[in-house]
């Protein structure tokens, strides 16, 4: 595998956590908000226990994500500068209320409302900037010569292909959030929450699916060379297919226990994050070369071979020093929840 | 505004206020450790309600400085993509490093935070040495790219193609550490008048000889005696990093003092302002021969003037004022403390309270001098994002609507500023000192709650 391969590989490694992590993330604010007023079935108050110790993780990794970009494919950087400027000040944005607000909750009891109306609908709004990302790189509206390129928004914005991806960003989103929540919610034996959550990722993965199929459909139409890229590897992509039948099933599934709730939500979670890491591999490889259509390639972007080495070799310690640590704090800080809902259940 | 004032009025902004959160946020970890050893030394149960009421405060207070250093980290690409092109190629490793800094301190201010209770006392000021280490190193590594902007290093150009990279050589630039080095110590020099600022305005709110005084008391010593010795510190650095401009950025010198004219035996001049066409500092007060010798070591050394460089490569002249107020701030620093520190120890008197009063403002102050000398720093090395080698100019976006972005950051800055000013008052209103300390005293009462 060639250096660039080998580092594109790395930056599609990354997207695709923060992609999951930051779904589950947003999707948990906009649950919050929904069920605010369902005080008994503690719906509201999973999703925000599971969005306190997330934010910190998630706004670095959105810096570590950028800085992985630039560093790997400075290149790059002049052209997706320019052509996000707009979408991504406005995720910059919303981003700082949503964290800034989350924090200030923990000390001000009476922004927990505020917040959780701030983080609901950031939750719905960021993710639908964020996926817009994909549309910009492939759709080719970034115009201009080198320097001094623009992103033609009257294009985008006229796109159905964007409007596509827009709404299966959203529809992942609340999907996700959904089947990790009542995954959650059933681990801290919440049971009236579970079932408000199974039904809500019963709900959104047919939509999610609904949604999958309209952006192939419009792909076809608009990137041509992309669409027959992702169709080369047509299997995968019916495979992937397969895990979203097996997460389906694993929902409606008898859980193998005395309990009388139906279900294995960790199963599905599984399986799902598979259909997604399957998916999103079979977007990335019928995107190469490019990473901007049609203006910078891989080859094109590609960092100084010296500083390749140097910063992959940062990655290896970073990574080998801090993913230990991080296993053994999440460690404790579960412990910490399900005793603390323990504590909560005792009282009531 | 043309587009590129626009544009650093806009990442300027971002900065001023990403600074003091930033600043604070390395120095208070510091101030918590010192609490921390001194609970440890004296078994004083004050000096852990203390660190324990620091560190809501530091929790509060990353609510604004992460978000803001999140905007920093991705609008350095949106507004600077020239200047990242070039960082990414050569520069790359501090900001890859500074994630990694910045995860060990959040990773260890949990386990400070949720177990505090449950670790053994050792395991909890290893853990609060990581917080303290990582907020330290990210401020380290991220200034490291500041100094390699001012003394770049590790490539070259040739036909505008970027060659012999060597990212190490950029990281251990000729000003690394000394530049760091100031911005570490002036952050710790801030922690501490910070704090020493709250503890004194506090004690002129209690009555002298209650428990709520006396645990201010205790505060305002222990930030004197570590504001004294960082103050100290970083004029010494201080001294070391005008060797640096003197040697590497001679015009950024030059501007900072107003002088035009090469020569040797230059004074130094405190105030006034710089008159472009009188070619010389209006209303300051000049000390001969002094800024050779702060050069050099020597009267004899010859400082170069701005009339031995193109005009275009001046700064802008109202850097001497910044430059001014970020030394006179920081040499009063000093003297307060000492001052202090000698009428506590030698004389055995309570402080006045007039000198309580100096204490309150020398918090703030301290704030401002932080934001003058990035200004200074960092306009005095306009025109160049890169110094002698890229140019602002070639470094901005080609996208030229700002104004709307603009507005929506400033107002976004102003919600976060007031909302982080309520949230510490509505807090501390409703847990007081003396409600802390007698939960202090109870056994198996939780005394850190759960922060972020």
């Amino acid at each position: 595998m060639s250096d660039a391969l080998l580092a594109i590989t790395l930056v599609w490694g990354f997207i695709f956590l923060y992609a999951i992590m930051a779904s589950m993330d947003f999707g948990a604010g906009f649950w919050a908000m929904t069920y605010i007023k369902k005080e008994e079935t503690n719906a509201t108050k999973i999703a925000n226990s599971y969005l306190s110790p997330t934010w910190e993780v998630t706004n670095t990794f959105v810096v570590g994500l950028v800085i992985a970009i630039y560093s790997l494919f400075p290149g790059a950087v002049f052209p997706i500068g320019v052509a996000l400027i707009v979408p991504a000040s406005l995720i910059l944005v919303l981003l700082c209320i949503r964290s800034a607000f989350l924090v200030f909750s923990h000390s001000v009891d009476k922004y927990e409302k505020v917040l959780t109306y701030i983080s609901g609908l950031t939750g719905l709004i960021i993710p639908g900037l964020l996926i817009s990302v994909l549309p910009i790189t492939h759709l080719g509206f970034v115009e201009g010569v080198r320097g001094n390129e623009e992103l033609n928004l009257s294009k985008l914005f006229t796109s159905p292909n964007e409007y596509a991806f827009v709404g299966f960003g959203i529809m992942s989103t609340l999907f996700l959030s959904s089947l990790l929540l009542s995954d959650y919610s059933k681990q801290a034996d919440e049971m009236k929450a579970y079932k408000i959550y199974r039904r809500d990722a019963m709900i959104t993965g047919p939509l999610m699916l609904v949604m999958a199929l309209m952006v192939m459909f419009t792909l076809k139409n608009e990137a041509n060379w992309l669409y027959e890229g992702m169709m080369k590897n047509s299997a995968l992509l019916l495979v992937s297919l397969i895990f979203f039948i097996i997460s389906g099933v694993a929902l409606y599934l008898p859980y193998f226990s005395k309990r009388e709730v139906k279900g294995m939500p960790r199963l599905a979670v599984i399986a799902i994050i598979i259909q997604y890491l399957i998916g999103s591999y079979v977007y990335g490889l019928a995107h190469l070369p490019y990473i901007i259509y049609p203006n910078v390639t891989i080859l094109s972007g590609f960092t100084d071979p010296t500083s390749f080495r140097a910063v992959f070799a940062t990655y290896i310690v970073g990574f080998a020093i801090l993913v230990p640590g991080f296993y053994y704090f999440w460690s404790i800080f579960m412990k910490d929840q399900r005793r603390k809902f323990k504590r909560r259940q005792m009282t009531n | 505004m043309d587009h590129i004032q626009m544009a650093r009025a806009m990442f300027g902004t971002n900065m001023a206020v990403h600074i003091i959160f930033a600043t604070i946020g390395v120095g208070l970890p510091m101030m918590m450790l010192a609490a921390e050893l001194m609970y440890q030394r004296t078994k004083d149960l004050q000096y852990v309600v203390m660190a324990k009421r620091w560190t809501k405060t530091l929790g509060v207070l990353l609510g604004v400085g992460i978000p803001t250093g999140t905007i920093a980290g991705v609008q350095l690409s949106l507004l600077w993509p020239g200047f990242m092109e070039v960082i990414g190629r050569v520069m790359a490793l501090p900001f890859q490093i500074e994630i990694y800094a910045f995860m060990v301190e959040a990773l260890f201010m949990s386990i400070y935070v949720y177990a505090a209770e449950k670790i053994k006392p050792w395991a909890r000021i290893v853990s609060l040495f990581f917080v303290a280490f990582g907020a330290m190193a990210s401020a380290v590594l991220i200034s490291n790219v500041h100094a390699f902007e001012g003394t770049p290093a590790g490539f070259r150009f040739e036909n505008g193609e970027i060659v012999d990279v060597d990212p190490w050589a950029a990281f251990f630039n000729p000003s690394f550490l000394v530049t760091a080095g100031h911005t570490a110590l002036t952050a710790y020099t801030t922690g501490a008048f910070v704090v020493a600022a709250v503890a004194a305005y506090k004690m002129l709110k209690n009555k002298y000889g209650t428990t709520e005084y006396n645990f201010h008391q205790k505060a305002l010593k222990l930030s004197i005696v570590l504001g004294l010795v960082f103050s100290f510190l970083t004029a010494l650095n201080g001294h070391a990093t005008t060797q640096h401009l003197y040697r590497e950025q001679p015009e950024k010198l030059a501007a900072a003092e107003g002088l035009f004219e090469t020569k040797d035996h230059a004074g130094l001049t405190l105030f006034g302002y710089t008159d472009r066409e009188a070619q010389e500092v209006k209303y300051g007060i000049e000390f001969p021969w002094v800024l050779s010798f702060l050069s050099g070591n020597s009267f004899d050394t010859v400082v170069t003037g701005l009339n031995d460089f193109p005009e275009e490569y001046w700064p802008p002249l109202y850097v001497h004022i910044l430059f001014n107020a970020m030394v006179i701030i920081g040499s009063g620093l000093i003297a307060l403390a000492l001052f202090a520190l000698v009428w506590n120890k030698w004389l055995k008197k309570e402080y006045p309270r007039w000198v309580l009063w100096l204490f309150v403002a020398a918090g703030p102050l301290s704030v401002i001098s932080i934001e003058c000398g990035w200004i200074f720093a960092c306009t005095g090395r306009q025109p160049w994002t890169i110094y002698r080698m890229l140019s602002t100019a070639d470094s901005v976006t080609s996208y030229e609507n700002l104004g709307f972005l603009f507005s929506m950051f400033i107002l976004v800055y102003f919600i976060l500023c007031v909302s982080v000013v309520f949230t510490l008052l509505y807090y501390f209103k409703r847990h007081s000192v003396m409600d802390d300390i007698y939960k202090a005293e109870q056994k198996d009462v939780r005394l850190f709650d759960s922060n972020s």
